[in-house]
């Protein structure tokens, strides 16, 4: 009877962990099968060198050396990755900026702040190839409602899709429309968490809208602003549909809105209209993407983290 | 119930003794030409009646994703027994990994009905051997729009300066002369092609072959910089202007001419059926010179080497290859087929394949496109700048070669 009893306690850590292991395996099969098996797939072919679409021979890191070093391939490389920066510190200063006195705004409980509410977050449920679309037929040079209105003022708008000068700014001013009530709600939630006292005593104190902000709404929502700059950062550097749709696979004008994204489908999968598949440069350029974004986004989330317990 | 039994084993046995006759194979025809569904589909339905043992069932998939999916289902050992491929360098890709079957007089006694220059378009460089029947050419050149030409009292343009006197005078009138814009980066290719192709003329091409030029040559310096003349004529803000909105502004009379491709013409026809156009070669160097538009081949069509029912897919595509299938093919789609000796019964169409006669090839799509950086990689991200002016058409001759020159031996070195 002891020994029965002895044998029932051993066993019983052991049936949890199996039954642990048995409700994980779903996630872990599916996991492996397109996750993990997928990015060494990618992770091996970017040592291959490819003849025709099938790997023929290990070349080591030539792939590497090709994308990063030699031309014409290093420059579209390079100038895709500027563009990249570019779409970020756009998307931190533009769009979560705006979407941080958003909030704010709306955490004052204005008039009319929740039809508000719901204005601002409706864009983020459209899909950005409806949002692409839309904003590509509002910049039409000759038909667009942008032009349009400016011609109603005796303005002459330029070809903003057309023009080095004006289509990556264009292309990032339709994400933000499209994305801007995403921060908003993240920012705004953070804000609602904080203590309605804390804000009252702060009122009292006779803190304006800017030193509320500034000192007390600031540090307290860290964790809010930790979320938002991650997803900005990954967002920014994986940039597809939205400049597929407005741009094209080129990036046109004359690449000026190539990003990382577009540069890796258009050298894996190539473009029936102008260049061929290699997936070999394609694999090498996705995992260069991969250990940039995971590699970044571990650094800056331990720095964010640690700003947040220092606040 | 005995006599049930009776006609129950009867019709077992008539079954069973008709089944042989009736089986019969199906095979499938993979492409990316959704639109031409229908008129494939009565095509197949010709060959079915001529080989009542074979069905064909059409399956298309988006243009865009063509490649992918293909690619993807040929790696796997699947895909359509009969696959509709593009040409030249798209091809050569599917090949190099032993995707398709070798055609020959052998299993393909059709290719006797094609021009060398359409075999071209279906030839793996590295044996010389075919792997697709061609299916259609593709011209560019200048559509003109009748009544817009008839109503201005002008005549349609044969050489550059009369193009730019006839311009001058439509904008005059208040109507856009080209319709053209930069906003759709594989035509963009087209443009330079349609434009500068009359006055670069064969020989550079030959030279080219051979490595005696490079696209930092003069002469197609010169060309480039012909170009720069069209800006004055083309919509405002035409940096931004796409293709199909090109499109809309000729049908529509706003614009009096379009450079475009005759794979355009019966999506005109439908979408304005009243319109009266033509399709002629664009602006001659000057006058006296010999009309030249420019021509590639669009694609073939394949057969799986992974097929089940490759005999069944070989008869097809040989069939594919007939003088009957071509002359239905080109009156149902409005593509010239470059089957020889068929039928172009349509006014437009005849014209088209008139200009076919003495036309230039498209030098990107038949002789750059085999490597990486393609020609029309470096052109279509090159022409836009220069249009606008930010870097100069030698800049732009100089990228392209030292780009080609990569893969490209002749170019190497110069």
């Amino acid at each position: 009877m002891n020994d029965d009893r002895r044998r029932a306690l051993i066993s019983q850590p052991q049936r949890r962990s199996l039954w642990i292991l048995f409700l994980l395996l779903p996630a872990i099969v599916v996991m492996t099968l397109f996750v993990v098996w997928p990015l060494l797939s990618a992770l091996r072919f970017a040592f291959y060198e490819f003849n025709g679409l099938s790997p023929s021979q290990f070349v080591g890191l030539e792939n590497f050396r090709k994308v990063l070093f030699e031309e014409p391939f290093s420059d579209w490389t390079y100038n895709a990755f500027c563009h990249n920066v570019i779409v970020f510190f756009a998307l931190m200063v533009f769009e979560n900026g705006t979407a941080f006195l958003i909030a704010f705004a709306l955490l004052k409980g204005l008039p009319g702040h929740r039809i508000h509410q719901v204005i601002i977050f409706l864009p983020v449920v459209l899909s950005s190839v409806i949002v692409g679309f839309l904003w590509k037929l509002f910049l039409h040079p000759m038909f667009g409602l942008v032009n349009g209105a400016l011609a109603l003022i005796d303005i002459q708008g330029p070809a903003w899709l057309g023009s080095e000068s004006t289509a990556l700014g264009s292309i990032i001013f339709a994400n933000i429309w499209h994305w801007l009530g995403f921060p908003t709600l993240v920012l705004l939630a953070g804000m609602q968490r904080i203590s309605a006292e804390v804000i009252e005593a702060a009122r009292l104190d006779g803190a304006g809208d800017y030193v509320l902000l500034r000192r007390i709404i600031w540090p307290l929502i860290a964790p809010s602003v930790t979320i938002v700059c991650i997803l900005t950062f990954i967002g920014s550097f994986n940039w597809f549909e939205i400049p597929y749709v407005m741009a094209g696979l080129t990036g046109s004008p004359g690449g000026s809105t190539d990003v990382l994204g577009l540069y890796f489908y258009r050298t894996a999968f190539g473009s029936v209209s102008s260049g061929i598949q290699d997936f070999g440069q394609g694999s090498a350029l996705a995992v260069l993407m991969f250990l940039f974004v995971a590699g970044f986004s571990f650094v800056g989330l331990r720095f964010l983290r640690r700003r947040e317990i220092q606040l | 119930m005995r006599a049930f039994a009776g006609l129950l084993t009867a019709a077992t046995i008539a079954w069973g003794l008709s089944a042989p006759f009736t089986y019969a194979t199906d095979i499938s025809f993979w492409t990316w030409r959704q639109e031409d569904k229908a008129a494939y589909n009565e095509l197949f339905a010709d060959f079915t009646k001529k080989n009542p043992d074979i069905n064909v069932k059409f399956q298309s998939f988006p243009d865009e994703n063509y490649p992918t999916i293909a690619s993807t289902a040929l790696a796997g050992g699947k895909g359509g027994d009969v696959i509709h491929t593009h040409a030249y360098g798209w091809l050569e890709q599917f090949v190099k990994s032993g995707y398709f079957v070798k055609q020959d007089a052998s299993n393909m006694p059709s290719l006797a009905n094609m021009s060398a220059d359409a075999l071209l378009s279906g030839t793996y460089r590295a044996d010389s051997q075919v792997y697709s029947l061609p299916f259609a050419s593709q011209t560019l050149g200048l559509f003109i729009n009748k009544d817009v030409f008839e109503k201005a009292g002008l005549k349609a343009p044969t050489t550059w300066d009369e193009f730019i006197v006839v311009s001058k005078a439509l904008k005059d009138k208040g109507v856009i002369p080209l319709a053209n814009g930069l906003g759709t980066s594989w035509f963009n290719e087209m443009f330079v092609a349609t434009f500068t192709g009359p006055l670069l003329g064969q020989e550079f091409v030959s030279d080219l072959k051979s490595g005696k030029a490079t696209f930092k040559d003069p002469r197609y310096i010169a060309a480039l910089t012909k170009l720069l003349e069209l800006r004055a004529y083309m919509p405002t803000g035409f940096e931004g202007i796409d293709y199909s909105t090109a499109g809309q502004l000729f049908i529509s009379g706003r614009a009096a001419m379009l450079a475009g491709g005759s794979f355009d013409i019966s999506t005109y026809r439908a979408q304005n059926p009243k319109l009266k156009m033509d399709f002629i070669a664009p602006p001659a160097a000057k006058v006296g010179d010999i009309p030249q538009a420019t021509k590639f081949f669009d694609g073939g069509y394949a057969v799986n080497a992974a097929s089940p029912n490759k005999e069944a897919a070989l008869k097809l595509v040989n069939w594919m290859g007939t003088k009957e299938f071509g002359d239905k093919f080109t009156a149902l789609l409005g593509n010239i087929s470059p089957i020889k000796g068929v039928d172009v019964k349509d006014p437009l169409l005849a014209e088209v394949a008139k200009l076919n006669e003495t036309a230039m090839p498209h030098i990107n799509v038949v002789y750059f496109r085999f490597e990486k950086p393609t020609g029309s990689e470096l052109l279509q991200s090159g022409i836009t700048k220069m249009m606008s002016g930010s870097i100069t058409p030698e800049q732009l001759g100089g990228d392209v070669t030292n780009g080609l020159a990569k893969w490209y031996k002749p170019f190497q070195g110069k």
